[in-house]
């Protein structure tokens, strides 16, 4: 059994084909059950986010594993083939899959590094997979721990600050331009999640027009439901760009949507009132040649970034700090996957119980000094006895179940039952007491999670 | 009386320019404290020397360009005070300040009568006055587009500094060049229309195109274009703060033509 992960983000695939393998969350069920149903998948979960799309399972064997959800990935649209994919794809397993799902959910390896919103999209994703009954014991466990790790590095760390002061630096430069936010109109242009933050920001701060455009017009309208404003289409947006005043873009293309000229031509409309526009993309959807216009005020992520730098005053490496904090938790979770190998636990029981006769033995046969050395053989051949039978079943159940889908679960029942857990072991399990029946009630399942966070945080400080 | 007041009006304007400039460099607001209450006691003075002086005129002592300078730099303390009242605009002293200061020294080095604008009528108090509080109005209009270039420059530099955080927002700015346009502009207007009867009562002309009629028109011509530019097509933001910058460049070097004319060069 192996964990791994096959999946593409927006550091490996232009948003032409992140967008061609979303999965919808109407179709998400649908393509779990197809994910499980691969020979050889034990457990999935499916994490679609506009910048990334990430299939995490557990294999009977990596390399067929990774074929299968490469096929799964490839299945989901129809006119992308496998080999057209592989570019694109990256493919983790073991120590490096987990560690790659700690970073993703610790917003490590999102685009604007800190924002909190992939943690949202995981706990869906998650409650989704548990609802279709797609993870098992490993991947929630897995999961529960990687959404623990985020707490962790958002409460230890600053970096989640820095995405907020990102847009917090944003707001700050508006005001350096209107002074009265609340008549200014801002355009959202594309659905990205910093720009999204932003423009919440922006309305936190009495904005109270805002136009929504992006490249799928439903999604642009159920944004500007949201925010209570308008959708505008996305093929005119840049004739449109003269109502706004603040224009914030984060698209995913991977090239300029605006050029100098658009800009040009919007300041002449609006009779020299300043703009100012906020590119959040990387790369850069807005042509930096922007910024020689005059009343044009172009600041990308690069340039809020400093912004936020200066207002702390210190370079505090936060992102340094996170990666170290995954580093650990991989640790804890692999010892925790290792105590789930048959053999292991077979030795580990085998000498628990041996340990016990031998105590038990001691305690007995040194009360009964005058035994003869045959009948001391007989107590000994008794208690022997015994303890087989007793743990024989245990034994044959974790033989056969090596190589089922429960055979994790059998592993961890039985260390529980003859308490052979470790203390790294403990502590993964925390709350997960009633783990058999997580895949039927999500809800409790989710409440674990909040749960673990405290009792992870505290864990871990005391090393 | 009004002589020792004006030199402790000059002495503080002088101590609240030096202070202002401070804080426009210092991270720290308290400055801002310190040099408003010394602003605002150099006002009283100041106050108190124009009344003193107003007092001891008569009708055959007209205003000269000594007093004109004076009441120049009390009306843009004035104007300051009241904006900073209203917007809490700390920063504005540190540009109008400075500024009343150099007018208020001009005054000084001027006589306190104007030889030769005699004979004189009452209209010419009229015409000075209002003349004068338009050129407030170009002023602080000067003043808001100088604020509205560094702050422009700042940010498009992106040089965050103290100088960023202490300026205002840059529709603020415009605004303020606005609306110091919008009244100075009517202002002048009827302080040239002033200008012109008292010259037909003293010299029986409206308007003989002397240099500094002939620079007033210009000026006049040049606020009311700067005016309908930004009215009709668009001339705000950067363009309206670099005209109305030129514009009172134009204001001084008049005021300057008509001053050396009057008393040949001060020296």
């Amino acid at each position: 059994m192996h964990i791994v992960v096959v999946g593409l983000s927006h550091k490996t695939a232009p948003v032409e084909i992140r967008e061609k393998l979303a999965v919808p969350e109407s179709r998400m069920g649908e393509a779990l059950t197809r994910l499980c149903s691969y020979q050889g998948v034990r457990e999935g979960i499916l994490l679609s986010t506009c910048n990334r799309v990430e299939v995490y399972a557990v294999v009977d064997e990596i390399e067929s594993g990774y074929g299968r959800i490469q096929e799964f990935l490839a299945d989901a649209h129809l006119s992308l083939s496998s080999e057209q994919l592989t570019p694109h794809l990256y493919w983790h397993q073991g120590d490096r899959a987990i560690s790659h799902l700690f970073r993703v959910a610790a917003s490590l390896d999102s685009m604007i590094v800190g924002e909190s919103q992939i943690l949202g999209q995981i706990k869906e994703a998650f409650e989704v997979a548990l609802t279709h009954k797609a993870t098992g014991i490993i991947l929630n466990k897995v999961v529960k721990k990687a959404i623990s790790v985020a707490k962790r590095v958002r409460t230890e760390t600053r970096i989640a600050e820095m995405a907020v002061s990102v847009s917090y630096a944003a707001v700050e430069l508006a005001k350096k331009i209107f002074s009265d936010l609340s008549e200014k109109t801002v355009l959202l242009v594309g659905a990205g999640e910093m720009a999204k933050l932003a423009a919440r920001h922006f309305i936190a701060n009495g904005v109270r027009h805002v136009r929504v455009t992006t490249r799928n017009p439903q999604h642009g309208l159920e944004l500007a439901n949201r925010f209570g404003g308008t959708a505008v289409a996305f093929e005119q947006f840049r004739e449109d760009m003269a109502s706004a005043d603040i224009i914030l873009v984060s698209t995913g293309a991977a090239h300029y949507l605006v050029s100098e000229d658009d800009v040009q031509r919007s300041v002449k409309q609006r009779m020299n009132r300043p703009m100012f526009l906020i590119d959040i993309s990387v790369p850069r959807n807005i042509d930096p040649a922007v910024r020689h216009v005059d009343n044009a005020f172009l600041f990308d992520i690069d340039d809020l970034k400093a912004r936020v730098e200066q207002n702390r005053g210190e370079r505090l490496n936060e992102a340094e700090k996170a990666e170290r904090m995954v580093v650990d938790e991989v640790g804890i979770v692999r010892q925790w996957l290792q105590s789930l190998e048959v053999t292991p636990t077979i030795v580990a029981l085998r000498t628990r119980v041996d340990d016990i006769k031998r105590a038990e033995l001691d305690k007995t046969l040194g009360r009964l000094a005058n035994l003869s050395p045959l009948e001391r053989e007989l107590v000994e051949a008794m208690a022997s006895s015994i303890v087989n039978k007793l743990i024989h079943n245990t034994m044959v159940t974790l033989k056969a179940e090596v190589n089922s889908s429960e055979g994790a679960a059998f592993v961890e029942a039985a260390r529980r039952f003859f308490s052979l857990g470790d203390s790294a072991v403990s502590n993964v399990n925390g709350s997960a007491s009633s783990e058999p029946e997580a895949c039927h009630s999500s809800q409790e399942d989710i409440r674990d999670v909040e749960e673990v966070t405290p009792r992870t945080g505290s864990k871990t400080s005391d090393h | 009386m009004a002589a020792m007041f004006f030199v402790v009006t000059m002495v503080l304007y002088f101590a609240a320019t030096v202070s202002y400039l401070a804080y426009l460099l210092w991270p720290s607001e308290a400055l801002s404290k310190v040099s408003l209450g010394v602003t605002a006691i150099g006002f009283a003075s100041h106050t108190i020397a124009l009344v003193a002086r107003m007092v001891r005129a008569t009708d055959v002592s007209p205003p000269g360009f000594h007093e004109a300078l004076s009441f120049f730099s009390w009306m843009l303390i004035l104007v300051f005070l009241a904006v900073e009242f209203r917007h809490r605009l700390h920063v504005l002293g540190s540009f109008i300040v400075p500024l009343a200061l150099v007018s208020l020294v001009s005054a000084a080095a001027l006589p306190e009568t104007a030889p030769t604008l005699t004979p004189v009528f009452r209209t010419l108090w009229v015409h000075v006055t209002l003349s004068m509080l338009g050129t407030v109005g170009f002023a602080i209009a000067f003043v808001a587009g100088v604020m509205y270039l560094i702050q422009d420059g700042l940010l498009k530099s992106k040089r965050f500094n103290v100088l960023y955080s202490k300026l205002p927002a840059l529709d603020f700015l415009d605004h303020l060049n606005q609306q110091s346009i919008v009244t100075g502009f009517p202002l002048l207007t009827l302080g040239i229309i002033t200008g012109a009867l008292s010259a037909e009562f003293s010299r029986g002309s409206y308007l003989n195109w002397n240099p500094e009629q002939t620079w007033a028109l210009v000026t006049w011509v040049f606020y009311f274009a700067v005016l309908m530019g930004r009215l009709t097509v668009g001339w705000r933001a950067k363009r309206a703060a670099y005209l109305t910058i030129i514009g009172f460049a134009g204001v001084i070097l008049t005021l300057i033509g008509v001053v050396l004319k009057s008393h040949g060069p001060v020296s």
